[in-house]
């Protein structure tokens, strides 16, 4: 089976380029006594090139929202599409089907960069490759993306010997390499100091905004909503449009 | 830009991943990899050791055409029945009767002290064999009632050398040797004409060598067992169970084929036995010590692998992932482990009852990768568990 790289919009009301539409999305976690509603009626649209920012206090269903949109979890209810293609449909065709769409359609950007140890920073990019394509893995060039996030003098060095920053930096070419239409950030600058988290805020809305990428990056650092295109707070599993 | 679909792995990938973290964690690795080389170390020595016992206990009759069955008295303990049953000239006559048989031999069996003209003592397993018969060591000539053709591998004979048996003082002179070693229950064999032998177990042998007189004088019609051959391609020449009981009704005797007869060699059963356990117990252990330690390793990095997981990676690359990398360290330390073990091998010491084999040795070396790889098998399905969510909320 072969897909273009751009998923088929579908009928949607709003001409926007969407990345991400959540839809009345409801997800309880655990079980019995210990159910949480960790997302209540959550409506949230984030259009390509668009950079947007949930804050809120912990606990309140920020990284549910993203295990939701990045197709980690399925929602107890409500519609979720990305690039159009609706994840519901996609789950029912199997694991297989999610996880595919993972990798050539998502890119996640995770908390100190949770590389590979084993792998140089190069290496994190042929093996991001890797995992989406069958063949053309020895064309790859992973030295342009690392040059993007300005860190093709580090190429050969393993994560053990980056410091936080340049681990975040590999972190998100990373998440470029397979062209993802949507980008899901969690807590980018948890382990980062104030000039680093500037720089790393500012690049990734840099390369969303070039490359049209749709991101919703979840933070608690409310110095690096400047660089953001918008911003959302979520407290109790309820989403509002945030004050900055 | 045309993209292809789906669970896009392939072996590549896959070796891609595996060999970095084989290269990456070398240290963790060697330390499991010397443990499975020590491992195929010792299973290498077994299998030597193993392989040597068998061919001291038995190599005697393993030397005979596989075809060959024997004969012994009806009811002998089975233990020791070559030199416990005592058949006669009618036993072997009804055999030389059944259709089947191309050839019945008689065989006197006993095991005896002597001391040669050096002074050395030695054990012989004496093997009364009509001279020509099939049960015969093949180039050498047993025409001289005193003279006996002994183990290619003897220690302290030579030709000419002359043995005296303990308390009868009948004096045999080694005429010849057998190709390569032929012992019986760990005791090097002396062949020797039927009817000297007869001479000595009915205890009518004088002092001296025997001479031809003294042998045709002897009125003994008793040996040990029937060596049988069967004729070829017949149920007897097979070993088949029904074809042996028939002979066997009229005979009055118990035969057994020629694997079954190793049984009824001295200590055979017992060695074996010990010994093969032992080298199952090596496997067990080397597959719950791979299991171990694959555990620990995938328990380790599961959030790495959680990462991977949320990145797209299927369970199955991973557990492919996991499973190269047990395939890669098994074979390369079993290879290095049997080297070893067949280096040492070489430098057992002369006389230690050691033979290396090779499809024995092939046989524990693929045993020894595979049951490991499933011992790791067991323990990377732990990953199919691991929730691709766990990625986020930091590198807990």
């Amino acid at each position: 089976m072969t897909t273009t790289s751009t998923p088929k919009t579908t009928h949607d009301d709003d001409a926007v380029g969407t990345g991400l539409q959540l839809r009345d999305i409801t997800l309880d976690v655990g079980d019995g006594a210990a159910k949480v509603r960790a997302m209540d009626s959550v409506n949230l649209e984030v259009a390509a090139g668009e950079l947007l920012a949930v804050v809120g206090p912990s606990g309140a269903g920020k990284s549910s929202l993203l295990a939701v949109a990045g197709a980690l979890a399925a929602p107890t209810s409500g519609d979720v599409r990305v690039l159009g293609e609706d994840l519901a449909a996609l789950r029912k065709r199997g694991h297989g089907a999610l996880a595919t769409f993972r990798c050539q359609h998502l890119g996640f950007v995770f908390q100190s960069g949770n590389l590979i140890p084993a792998l140089t920073a190069a290496d994190q990019l042929r093996l991001a490759y890797r995992l989406a394509h069958r063949r053309g893995a020895r064309s790859f060039d992973p030295l342009p993306l690392l040059d993007a996030v300005g860190m093709s003098h580090r190429a050969s060095h393993r994560p053990g010997e980056l410091s936080g920053g340049e681990r975040q930096r590999v972190g998100i070419a990373r998440a470029l390499v397979n062209d993802p239409g949507l980008l899901l950030v969690d807590e980018p600058t948890a382990a980062l100091d104030r000039k680093r988290s500037h720089e790393i805020v500012e690049l990734l809305a840099a390369r969303c905004h070039e490359r049209g990428i749709a991101a919703v990056m979840v933070t608690h650092d409310h110095d690096v909503l400047t660089h953001c295109d918008r911003v959302v707070e979520m407290v109790d599993g309820h989403l509002s449009a945030a004050s900055r | 830009m045309a993209r292809m679909v789906p669970g896009a792995s392939n072996l590549r990938t896959c070796v891609f991943l595996a060999l970095r973290e084989l290269s990456f964690a070398r240290g963790r690795f060697s330390l499991m990899g010397v443990v499975i080389a020590l491992i195929a170390v010792l299973m290498v020595l077994l299998s030597g050791l193993s392989a040597g016992l068998v061919n001291d206990g038995v190599s005697g009759l393993k030397a005979l055409p596989s075809s060959t069955s024997f004969a012994f008295d009806a009811g002998t303990k089975q233990d020791n029945a070559f030199s416990r049953s005592v058949v006669d000239e009618a036993q072997l006559a009804a055999w030389r009767d059944q259709p089947e048989v191309a050839e019945a031999s008689p065989m006197g069996v006993s095991i005896v002290n002597a001391v040669t003209d050096a002074g050395d003592q030695v054990d012989l397993t004496l093997f009364g064999v009509e001279p020509g018969s099939f049960l015969a060591p093949e180039g050498s000539a047993l025409d001289d009632p005193g003279g006996i053709v002994v183990s290619g591998t003897a220690a302290n004979l030579d030709l000419g050398t002359v043995v005296t048996l303990d308390r009868i003082d009948t004096e045999l002179e080694v005429v010849g040797f057998t190709d390569g070693q032929a012992t019986f229950g760990h005791v090097d064999i002396a062949y020797l004409p039927l009817a000297t032998w007869q001479l000595i177990a009915a205890g009518e042998a004088p002092g001296g060598s025997p001479t031809t007189e003294q042998v045709a004088a002897v009125d003994v019609d008793e040996f040990s067992v029937i060596g049988l051959k069967g004729v070829p391609g017949s149920a007897l020449a097979a070993g088949d169970a029904e074809a042996l009981a028939a002979g066997d009704a009229v005979a009055e005797t118990t035969t057994m084929s020629l694997e079954e007869s190793f049984n009824a060699s001295p200590g055979y059963q017992a060695e074996t036995l010990t010994l093969s356990m032992i080298q199952w117990f090596l496997y067990a252990i080397g597959a719950l010590v791979v299991g171990a330690f694959f555990t620990v390793w995938t328990i380790q990095r599961s959030h790495e692998l959680a990462v991977l997981r949320a990145m797209g990676a299927s369970a199955r690359y991973l557990l492919r992932d996991g499973l190269t990398q047990a395939a890669i360290l098994l074979i390369v330390f079993t290879a290095v482990g049997v080297g070893v073990g067949v280096g040492l091998g070489a430098l057992m010491p002369e006389g230690m009852p050691f033979a290396l084999e090779a499809p024995a040795i092939a046989v524990a070396s693929a045993l020894t990768i595979v049951l490991g790889v499933l011992g790791a098998a067991v323990a990377v399905l732990r990953i199919t568990r691991i929730e691709p969510i766990s990625a986020l909320g930091g590198a807990r």
